[in-house]
């Protein structure tokens, strides 16, 4: 019964994890660009969700409203002005943009907020601590369920977007050859700059649930890039959206089982699941060279 | 006024010229055709009339404006679409999505996802089918058909029978045949002279980047043209 529980507790720490790497595999579909400030941007958007319940006594869910539209903006603004000109480049030079980008949002945080720990699971009130008691051995709870929920809200969102809208057909006939679609009249530089945003945004909802989950601090986010990285990897690079989703799941299950076998083994067990698939030769490997080619 | 000028045009590919100093205009309503051996610099002008090539020099002007340095998706907006050599649709996406795909910023005009079928019947069973699927004729009639969807004032086309069996190039030229005859101004870039010959107004000869032989299709004898296809004679008829 403990392996069960485990495995429920993972798909929802899963569930986290996927929602981290949606951007994250968004922007690498899109563009090839591995944006390596992800994690960062996720802790920026937990900071200004801080802010806003500073001057507001809610809760964290009503705190990000105002915060979505600011990270939109943010996102929007480093593709026209950082991505866009590191793109021309080649595809190397983004990925050091977004390093570098990495460590002045690191140490802005420092500057603005000190390097305290922090947690917003205290103003989200009873949703942070409640669960469900299904038997001795299994509960589930209410923020994990909740997590979960999210995860495949923003996912399912995302997927109709890019399948039924013009837009989101924009979006990926840009994925698929950005050459021919400026050809065809898509102006793929705007099309980037929102999917920017969209990721950027979706990272903020990854940092909420960060902040209420767990605790947070300015240097926090290379350790989740590091899982969202895992999750996208896992799921597929350049695959579907939803095989993103459930690479996040895979390593979830992967870290709860290795936390069961061993409270030291969580961390590890992922990076090992990590390290199979991409060794596997139908696995991420195979992915790596079609995206490469 | 023309509806194309080009001017002293040269296109690099490093340090490659591509073409050189090529000046050539283009009526409303025109059907022109480009040939010219591999490498004479055919596809590279047709890019560069797209905007999906930038020029190193010279001007492009498209209805009295210059358009030298409006990029290719404004361009789609102006009126001028190109289909690419090799077609190049969007795999993933389904015939209809390749089609409305470029519908998004089009200009005001008689051609939709329906009558882009109704030209090209081939493409109705294959409307919900992934790009990838399709063989490469009834690609090339997706391809055409994604650049009317645009309603263009200039249509690009190359190469379109590169790569076909003979009867799907006869089903794309004629369904060509109804889109020429509604009056679109169209560049084509064409291997097979016979057929170059026979769907244009005039014929366009290019060698190693510069315009060598120019005249009514229907004045131009075959050994005109292979003379100045292969360069076989030093006296250009025409120096660009």
């Amino acid at each position: 019964m403990t392996w069960v529980n485990d495995v429920i507790q993972g798909i929802m720490l899963g569930g986290f994890y996927g929602m981290l790497a949606c951007g994250l595999a968004l922007m690498f579909g899109l563009m090839r660009i591995i944006n390596l400030a992800h994690g960062d941007i996720a802790v920026l958007g937990a900071y200004l969700i801080y802010v806003v319940l500073q001057h507001w006594n809610t809760s964290p869910f009503v705190a990000i409203l105002p915060v979505l539209p600011v990270m939109l903006l943010l996102g929007y603004l480093l593709q026209r002005l950082l991505l866009e000109r590191s793109l021309r480049s080649g595809l190397l030079v983004p990925l050091l943009t977004t390093f570098g980008l990495s460590i002045v949002i690191q140490n802005l945080l420092q500057q603005g907020f000190s390097p305290d720990v922090r947690s917003l699971g205290a103003q989200a009130g009873s949703v942070a601590t409640a669960s469900w008691q299904i038997t001795s051995q299994l509960s589930i709870s209410a923020i994990g369920a909740l997590t979960l929920g999210v995860a495949i809200v923003i996912f399912g969102g995302l997927q109709l977007f890019l399948s039924r809208t013009g837009p989101g057909r924009q979006m990926r006939a840009t994925a698929q050859d950005p050459d021919t679609a400026e050809l065809v009249g898509i102006n793929s530089k705007a099309v980037y700059a929102r999917a920017t945003a969209i990721a950027v945004a979706i990272a903020a909802i990854g940092g909420m649930f960060l902040a209420i989950r767990s605790d947070f601090y300015p240097y926090s986010g290379p350790t989740y890039l590091i899982f969202a990285f895992e999750a996208v990897v896992i799921g597929g690079l350049g695959g579907s959206l939803w095989a993103t989703l459930l690479g996040g799941i895979v390593l979830g299950i992967a870290q709860t089982i290795g936390g069961q076998i061993n409270p030291e083994y969580p961390v590890l067990a992922g990076h090992i699941v990590f390290l199979l698939v991409l060794l596997s030769p139908r696995g991420g490997l195979v992915n790596l060279r079609r995206v490469s080619a | 006024m023309s509806l194309l000028e080009l001017e002293q045009l040269k296109l690099r590919h490093g340090l490659l010229e591509a073409v050189r100093d090529l000046t050539l205009s283009i009526e409303e309503g025109e059907t022109v055709a480009l040939v010219g051996a591999n490498g004479a610099g055919k596809t590279t002008l047709l890019r560069a009339i797209a905007g999906a090539h930038r020029p190193s020099a010279g001007r492009i002007g498209f209805d009295g404006a210059d358009i030298t340095r409006v990029p290719a998706y404004r361009r789609v907006q102006m009126g001028i679409a190109l289909v690419p050599e090799g077609r190049r649709l969007f795999p993933a996406l389904t015939v209809e999505e390749n089609l409305l795909v470029a519908a998004q910023r089009r200009r005001p005009g008689r051609w939709s996802v329906d009558t882009v079928i109704e030209a090209f019947p081939m493409l109705a069973r294959l409307r919900g089918q992934r790009a990838a699927t399709l063989s490469g004729g009834e690609q090339q009639a997706a391809a055409i058909g994604r650049a009317l969807m645009t309603n263009p004032r200039l249509l690009l086309l190359d190469e379109v029978s590169l790569g076909l069996a003979p009867l799907a190039v006869e089903d794309v030229y004629r369904s060509l045949d109804n889109v020429i005859a509604e009056g679109a101004t169209v560049i084509l870039v064409e291997q097979d002279l016979t057929r170059a010959a026979a769907v244009a107004d005039r014929v366009v000869c290019m060698l190693e980047g510069r315009l060598v032989l120019e005249g009514a299709g229907s004045e131009l004898t075959r050994e005109q043209i292979t003379e100045a296809y292969f360069g076989l004679r030093a006296k250009p008829e025409v120096q660009a």
